[in-house]
């Protein structure tokens, strides 16, 4: 079998061999960063160096930055930390975001952008202080929401905003400020990092009572050892990226390459999104009457790695609740799969998917000629 | 070491843990800080930072499957330390979440109908904190005290238990003092009264052997980096027969059955099942020879110094451990006269504080003894010569501060330090 | 936490530890702090019949900075006026030291270290409290 194509990357992203390094030369630092000797200050700095490079990347200063175990831990502290009454949710948000606790959501368009209008009359109609939660790129169609515009109505009424920003560290560059949120969440694996770190961004003044408690460790917002190779690997892969957000014309032009081969191998595919701004390495596409199922364990089968809907709940297939929100019939939103390209992604694995998709292509074609006289 | 896995480059770069004869580069001496990784493990984990990258969620295509395979060997090696069922193990970010997860999920479980808990006033700050923020959402909690070996009294742990009582939260091994807490008996109590029974075993894990059957513990707090595994990973052994319920604290993707959503770090989670696996195949070899070398420390340091008291029980004690006060010197006073050894005075959260150990307190230690205390710790790094030089820094440096202290000098000439009428500042 | 190399010196090569007869009509004790707050010092001065301070000891139960503030003090406070060593101010020893703000009660205890000594040295001569220098330290 030839060398398997990787196009899940916003499952997870391979770690940056500079991340690894730090990763390694921090599993040797032997203190625990809140001893007072010597190998406690050594971990404490590493913690600290990480901290300022995760707040540069998020625009925020190092003060403003709470490690956690992961970006959904980041975004249950946020909106069950903020002690909102009211949690006011795009349609589209993660699971982490949607089931951190009961959540009223608001609609996006059709290209999966969220209906402002509609925020801001949800935030009329009832009073209660609320917390806004608007991603900033969606995980699966990678569509650009209106953050800072939702901040300015959430601030409008009072209210919090909450931005998840998982899926756009490393690709889009983020200013905390220029965003108007006042919570701000990262996971280090998706940009290049490792898995078992995140961040939650605080703005000042924002009140916020932890999740977890003990130690004391973040300022009292998030007690537990620090994960110090994490943190480390999570500061050097934040260190990098503008590294990122520079390769995004190349992956914007890949990306581009393989929806229009895929348009020209026929089949009436659908690009989730196509008409809003999106990230430029993720492709969400669905062609109606080729259930994602198959199609994911198809191309696996073919040594290319996608994935159906969100990689997240242990692997139960169902329709992407993305798509669905974004009005999508349900022959189309069952079909939805996700390509997401990353820094080792190359022209040449572009070619491997189209190669793949051909075969696929066809007999989907072939069906639709079968099945026509009994129509 | 395993030959077929490459040791990384980037670890022959770093300092050498175990410390050498050289001021510029101590003995590590507070294994319960943090335990250095083992090489093994971060051998372990080396090929899951690189090639084998993937979700272990995505189980659609082969990435996935590699990864989440790895996790679960893993979970097979943590539970199998503790006798445990695979199926009875959920990953977390560490012992603070797990000590969270179990105490806060199970009283808000329950608490519409039994709304009361027990713990120890020894705990972690982690379980104590979480119980004190149950008691502003309403439940009743009783901190029952240690006796003077720091062990709970089984007779007042039973006559505290009532109707209301869900949950019984004892440490087995204290972070401070390194004493066991007589889990078989508690689990015994607990599952007569039908009271769930948890327990932070952070301390314990690795150093003495577990089971969590013949003890009837219900839920375990299991920490990486005390266990000479990686830091920001730990476990919560949830019992499934009779089933222990609780709420999870992180809700999302619905990992973990649901008790802990948020994408598992693949390589953490080898870690530490690595770590586990080791320690359960050494522990017994390893837990002798620490004992000797905690002997060689403690006859080298009470031989030179009168006056020396060790704090907790020292038979129902990991041997990896040795709380020391020194009267008349005070605790930081004495590690900056022996900065060639990382030990510390009290737990390393609240050392930055002025305040003396709580535990120790706990235990009847007077305060002006409880500041004159260092916790040393060590494990599977530590050599005899680092012990020796231990001994050797410690005595000169305790000669020569009690050569400057004033309290010693009024005990030598016989004056009653608690005779003197001292202002509070 | 890091401690500035004058703060090191003092802590490990204190000047001034020792003993000074306390029934010695011309030297001064002071005692002050607490074994339950984790420090205690013992300041001692020998006073020549000109009011100078000929000699200075002390022993001190503390972390390191209480050692290197006591240290300190004895250093200054000897060659000088009772009248000059009273006006010493904890921010002085603490500038001098780089103390972190966690420990400037350090300082704060050495001060009243070389205050207790004056007193009581003043108490045995029958000597009251010069008004001005009192009125200077409040």
């Amino acid at each position: 079998m030839p060398m398997p194509v990787y196009m899940d990357y916003n499952a997870t992203a391979p770690m940056r061999p500079e991340a690894i390094e730090a990763m390694l030369s921090a599993s040797n630092v032997v203190g625990n960063p809140s001893s007072v000797h010597r190998f406690g200050r050594l971990a404490r700095r590493l913690v600290e160096d990480a901290r300022d490079k995760v707040a540069a990347m998020a625009g925020a200063t190092a003060a403003q930055v709470v490690f956690t175990g992961s970006g959904t831990e980041a975004n249950n502290l946020a909106i069950l930390g903020s002690g909102r009454p009211r949690l006011l949710a795009s349609a589209v948000e993660h699971d982490s975001v949607l089931k951190a606790r009961g959540a009223e959501t608001v609609p996006v368009d059709r290209q999966g952008r969220l209906d402002l209008a509609a925020l801001e009359a949800s935030l009329r109609r009832d009073g209660r202080p609320a917390l806004v939660a608007v991603m900033l790129a969606n995980n699966e169609t990678g569509v650009i929401q209106p953050v800072a515009e939702a901040a300015r109505i959430a601030h409008a009424h009072g209210a919090l905003l909450l931005c998840d920003a998982v899926q756009a560290a490393g690709r889009l560059p983020i200013d905390l400020r220029a965003l108007g949120a006042d919570l701000l969440s990262l996971s280090a694996h998706k940009l290049g990092g490792p898995k078992g770190a995140g961040a939650l961004v605080v703005a000042d003044q924002v009140p916020l009572s932890a999740l977890l408690t003990g130690g004391g460790q973040e300022r009292g917002r998030r007690a537990g050892t620090e994960n110090l190779a994490g943190i480390a690997g999570f500061g050097a892969a934040a260190g990098l990226a503008d590294r990122g957000i520079a390769d995004q014309p190349r992956l914007a032009r890949l990306r581009d390459r393989l929806e229009a081969g895929l348009a020209r191998l026929g089949g009436d595919i659908a690009v989730l999104g196509r008409d809003a701004a999106r990230l430029a390495n993720t492709s969400a596409i669905a062609l109606p009457g080729l259930a994602a199922e198959r199609l994911v364990i198809a191309l696996d089968l073919a040594g290319i790695a996608v994935s159906a809907g969100a990689a997240c709940s242990s692997g139960k297939l169902r329709p992407s609740t993305v798509a669905t929100a974004m009005g999508l019939d349900p022959a189309t939103a069952a079909a939805a799969i996700r390509i997401s390209l990353g820094w080792q992604t190359a022209d040449t694995d572009i070619d491997r998917f189209l190669e793949a998709w051909t075969p696929l292509a066809l007999k989907r074609a072939h069906a639709d000629m079968k099945a026509e006289p009994a129509a | 070491m395993n030959a077929n896995s490459k040791p990384s480059e980037a670890m022959n770069s770093t300092t050498d843990f175990r410390g050498k004869n050289a001021p510029a580069e101590p003995i590590y001496l507070d294994y319960q800080a943090t335990t250095p990784t083992d090489p093994r493990v971060v051998d372990a984990m080396l090929p899951y930072f690189t090639q084998k990258f993937g979700n272990p969620h995505s189980r659609n295509h082969a990435h996935g499957w590699d990864a989440e395979a790895a996790v679960e060997n893993a979970r097979r090696q943590v539970a199998s330390i503790i006798k445990a069922d695979e199926r009875e193990v959920v990953f977390t970010s560490g012992a603070t979440e797990s000590n969270n997860l179990a105490i806060k999920g199970v009283m808000r479980f329950h608490k519409d109908r039994r709304n009361h808990m027990i713990t120890l006033v020894t705990e972690h700050k982690c379980v104590l904190d979480s119980a004190r923020h149950l008691e502003m959402e309403g439940v009743d909690v009783t901190y029952l005290p240690v006796q003077q070996n720091g062990l709970v009294d089984l007779a007042v742990l039973k006559a505290a238990i009532t109707d209301k009582t869900a949950l019984v939260s004892i440490m087995a091994v204290n972070n401070e003092i390194g004493v066991i807490q007589p889990l078989a008996e508690i689990g015994k109590i607990c599952r007569e009264r039908g009271v769930h029974f948890h327990t932070d075993a952070a301390q314990a894990v690795g150093k003495i052997p577990l089971d969590v059957n013949a003890m009837n513990i219900d839920l375990m707090s299991i920490s990486g980096h005390k266990v000479y595994g990686p830091k920001g990973i730990g476990a919560l052994y949830v019992r499934r027969k009779p089933r222990v319920r609780l709420e999870a604290l992180i809700h999302g993707g619905g990992q973990e059955r649901g008790l802990r959503s948020g994408t598992l770090p693949t390589p953490l989670c080898v870690g530490l099942g690595e770590a586990c696996a080791i320690a359960e195949r050494e522990m017994a070899a390893e837990a002798e020879r620490l004992r000797y070398l905690r002997d060689r420390l403690l006859k080298g340091i009470s031989d030179a110094l009168p006056e020396t008291y060790v704090n907790g029980d020292l038979e129902q004690r990991i041997p990896g451990n040795l709380n020391i006060s020194f009267a008349y010197v005070e605790g930081e006073g004495l590690m900056m006269g022996i900065k060639n050894l990382a030990v510390s005075s009290g737990s390393a959260c609240t050392s930055a504080s002025r305040e003396p150990s709580y535990v120790l307190r706990a235990l009847g230690v007077e305060e002006e003894l409880a500041h004159t205390s260092l916790r040393f710790g060590f494990g599977r790094f530590t050599t005899e010569q680092d012990i020796d030089i231990a001994v050797e820094n410690v005595v000169s440096a305790v000669r020569r501060l009690r050569s400057m202290s004033p309290l010693w000098e009024m005990a030598q000439e016989g004056i009653d330090i608690k005779s003197i009428k001292w202002a509070e500042h | 936490m890091t401690y500035s190399a004058k703060l090191i010196d003092h802590y490990e090569n204190p000047r001034n530890v020792g003993a000074l007869d306390k029934g010695d009509p011309t030297v001064g004790t002071g005692l002050v702090g607490a074994p339950a707050c984790g420090d205690v010092m013992k300041l001692q001065i020998k006073v020549g019949r000109d009011g100078v301070i000929e000699d200075a000891k002390f022993k001190t139960f503390g972390c390191g900075s209480a050692i290197a503030s006591s240290s300190l003090a004895t250093e200054w406070i000897k060659g000088k006026s009772i009248d000059e060593a009273e006006t010493i101010k904890n921010t002085d020893i603490a500038q001098q030291l780089s103390l972190p703000p966690v420990k400037i009660h350090c300082s704060v205890l050495a001060e009243d270290a070389i205050k207790a000594a004056i007193r009581d040295y003043r108490e045995k001569n029958g000597q009251a409290a010069a008004p001005a220098a009192e009125a200077a330290a409040r």
